[in-house]
């Protein structure tokens, strides 16, 4: 066994798997353990009293979420309007 | 000013009480007038790598509590003359330790005129954990080259980044050192462990030594001897050099490379 794999090439180093695991295993980690703000729920709630007042809206329609990207964190409000019912 | 330093790592086991005792001495041994607080309620065991078991009357909690003061609870080190240790309560649970307690025994060490405070975390990621980083200046981040170590160490990281005072507060962020220990050059020329350079990219922190795995640190703490004053000992050399490095000096990191053992080592044996 030893002898084929080392003249049909060998598998890759338990090393190099460790470190290809880990990486993977960090960088989603370090995303899910962002601390999401508690302000996020509060905001949605009272950006959907507000919208409600102007327009019919539900609370499925809006969609609060803190991302990031590169440095870079960005606040992401997502409205979805009903489509304008002729009167 | 006396500054704070933290040695952590989440994962038990990795060298963090051999680091706090050896780092301690160090900077004991270099005139600096240093205190190592075990930070390990509950299962306190510095005082055993330190040699001082014996001399233990009173301990952190008492200190916290208003049971003893200071000046009765710090055991003065046998090997140096700048260095003292706080031991752990054996007796009480973590929660007996409190935030308020600990930056007055902080602050009180300060007034006595020490340079440096080296806390001796416990494993895991609960109170006593937290506790002992939270008024870090500096982290010493210890890690073996290993998977689960590795995770860990990126886990403490984080709690460092969010729940030390100096994060709370927006101050200038605890200034983060990894230290790879038990680590062998020869299973990673082999590609059987991952390599300082693997661990520090993972991390993303900079790198302040290498400890190489060695019998000798097993000899160290069955004498209650840190390991950093063992004669002719490459662990001792690489905590010398640790030190070194945090005072601001540059040294090139040894015991990293595997060298082959010569001809007549191979023949007669030998370490």
């Amino acid at each position: 066994m030893s002898l084929l794999s080392y003249f049909f090439g060998s598998k890759p180093k338990t090393a190099s798997v460790a470190k290809e695991r880990l990486s993977l295993l960090i960088a989603h980690e370090r995303s899910a353990n962002q601390p999401t703000p508690d302000f996020l729920p509060a905001l949605q709630r009272e950006l959907i009293e507000v919208i409600s007042k102007y327009v019919n809206v539900s609370a499925d329609d809006i969609k609060v979420q803190l991302g990031k990207r590169d440095n870079y964190e960005i606040l992401e409000v997502d409205i979805t309007l009903p489509e304008q019912q002729p009167k | 000013m006396a500054r704070v330093i933290v040695v952590t790592s989440g994962k038990g086991g990795v060298g963090k009480t051999t680091t706090s005792a050896s780092i301690s001495s160090g900077l004991a041994l270099r005139g600096y007038k240093t205190a190592v607080i075990d930070f390990d309620v509950g299962l306190r065991n510095l005082d055993l790598i330190m040699g001082c078991e014996r001399r233990v009357v009173y301990d952190l909690i008492n200190v916290v509590n208003g049971e003893a003061n200071l000046h009765q609870a710090l055991i003065k080190d046998k090997h140096c003359e700048n260095l003292f240790i706080l031991p752990a309560s054996q007796t009480r649970d973590k929660d007996a330790l409190t935030e308020e307690g600990v930056e007055k025994v902080l602050k009180d060490l300060e007034h006595m005129g020490f340079d440096y405070v080296v806390c001796d975390s416990p494993a895991g990621i609960e109170r006593g954990a937290v506790m002992a980083l939270t008024f870090a200046d500096e982290a010493i981040v210890v890690t073996n080259p290993e998977v689960s170590s590795v995770r860990d160490s990126d886990r403490i990281l984080g709690i460092l980044q969010s729940k030390s005072r100096r994060a709370i507060e927006g101050r200038e962020a605890v200034k983060e050192h990894l230290l790879v220990t038990r680590y062998s050059p020869k299973r990673v020329e082999d590609g059987e462990m991952l390599s300082y350079k693997d661990v520090q990219e993972l991390l993303r922190i900079p790198l302040i030594g290498a400890i190489p795995e060695s019998d000798d640190v097993l000899q160290a703490s069955n004498q209650g001897t840190p390991a950093i004053h063992l004669k002719d000992s490459d662990v001792a050399t690489a905590y010398q050099d640790v030190v070194a490095r945090f005072l601001g000096e540059d040294r090139p990191l040894r015991f990293v490379a595997y060298e082959k053992p010569g001809l007549l080592k191979r023949l007669f044996g030998g370490k």
